[in-house]
């Protein structure tokens, strides 16, 4: 299955929802890896994709974190 | 405790209590339906400063050093301290400074709009549609794919000058150096009118420091609960400011503090149409800038140079708003304020469309 990444790091709020919204809208299911660089931004992201009705998950890197969407 | 801020409720819990704490500082001093304002404090600031010499707002209110040192601890304890920055500073500077002169139009920030309606200011429903509407119109920008673009990670030590700005405003608060020519200055504090009446220092910076860690936890925030409703349908934001301005209100009835109606409230006037369109100003300016004047100096405890950016766009929009007489009182709008306002809409306007970058 195709993983569709989406880099977030950086923008302001809600900006990481508004990009993860614009892949998950097009999408029935798969995985899509959104990265994004603060705490706050992980736990919007993973709340939008929740209450979408995708199950998530995060991987913390040293600098960022990798939200995973899978559905 | 932590849990529970971080949780779904959290902005619910965090605005209970921030509610209550502003219809006590108004108890213990600050001015009416002015426990916290996070446009009306830096306006305080401003003037404390020099920066404006309307001697009736004139003070270093320790509430938003509070806030800064507060969210900068809560970050630091929880490991959500990052340092980032870069992203269009010179336009967030801009957008800080028409949000404050929007503020100063309605006189009051979104917290403060919030606030007036806990205590039965009815003017605040024409400030309140107002910002709702500014804000609306900054999620047409945002689903148009606005952006100021990326802000990147920057050294550790980047994020100490707030915090550090916070402690020197302090400073000046404690030791009120005057060695200015006149026999007053460089610092300023108002004898009379709204910037003579504060809580004490002690609970003031309690305060402040309370609110800095509850909203640095739960992210409540008095724009983003609108502008989540609108374009998400996301209630979790929005509940916090509900709870906010029930708290206060219901705080407000039990400290008698609770007046209702439209004429002689607290540092108001009843312009409707510029209550409105002030606030529809800093709704759009706060929107593009990604967040509300409280959020600002939170995230610039975090280590958010382009929130301390805004902030100090804001300090320098409050100092022309009295020095071009663009602020309103009681007796209404200042003498420009209304050609104030309008340039504000179109350079936010502007910048919304201008800054439509990354659509696919």
């Amino acid at each position: 299955m195709e993983t569709i990444k989406v880099d977030a790091r950086g923008l302001s709020c809600p900006q990481p929802i508004v990009e993860t919204k614009k892949v998950i809208d097009k999408l029935s299911g798969g995985r899509v890896e959104i990265l994004v660089d603060t705490v706050t931004s992980r736990e919007n992201v993973l709340r939008f994709g929740r209450n979408a009705g995708w199950k998530g998950s995060f991987e913390e890197s040293e600098d960022s974190f990798k939200v995973i969407l899978e559905k | 405790m932590n849990r529970l801020l971080m949780s779904k409720n959290g902005p619910a819990l965090a605005g209970t209590i921030i509610g209550i704490i502003a219809a006590l500082l108004v108890k213990f001093g600050n001015p009416g339906n002015m426990g916290v304002c996070v446009a009306c404090f830096t306006r305080d600031v401003a003037g404390a400063l020099g920066l404006h010499r309307a001697g009736v707002v004139q003070y270093l209110r320790p509430e938003l050093a509070g806030f800064i040192l507060g969210s900068f601890v809560s970050a630091l304890l929880y490991r959500e301290y990052r340092p980032r920055g870069g992203s269009s500073p010179m336009i967030r500077f801009g957008l800080g400074f028409f949000a404050m002169l929007g503020a100063l139009v309605f006189l009051g920030c979104p917290w403060r709009a919030y606030l007036r309606l806990a205590g039965g200011d009815y003017n605040a429903f024409a400030g309140i549609a107002g910002l709702a509407t500014g804000i609306a119109i900054g999620v047409i920008f945002l689903y148009r794919g606005f952006s100021l673009g990326a802000a990147r990670q920057n050294p550790k030590a980047s994020g100490y000058f707030m915090p550090l700005l916070a402690i020197a405003l302090l400073a000046l608060l404690i030791i009120k150096p005057i060695f200015g020519a006149e026999g007053t200055g460089p610092v300023f504090f108002s004898v009379k009118g709204p910037g003579s009446m504060h809580a004490p220092i002690l609970i003031s910076l309690g305060a402040g420091l309370l609110v800095g860690w509850l909203a640095q936890r739960s992210r409540f925030c008095t724009v983003g609960a609108i502008r989540d409703l609108i374009m998400l349908k996301d209630t979790h934001l929005f509940k916090g400011i509900v709870c906010f301005i029930v708290a206060a209100f219901l705080a407000n009835v039990a400290l008698g503090q609770f007046h209702a109606g439209f004429e002689k409230q607290p540092v108001a006037h009843t312009m409707q149409l510029w209550n409105f369109l002030g606030m529809v100003l800093s709704g759009l300016a706060f929107t593009l800038a990604g967040g509300c004047p409280g959020r600002m100096f939170i995230m610039s405890g975090e280590g958010d140079s382009d929130a301390g950016v805004f902030i100090m766009g804001m300090l320098v929009g409050a100092a022309f708003a009295h020095n071009f007489s663009l602020a309103s009182s009681g007796a209404g709008v200042g003498a420009y304020g209304i050609p104030a306002t309008i340039t504000g809409l179109v350079f936010c306007l502007a910048v919304g469309t201008l800054f439509m970058n990354r659509v696919d």
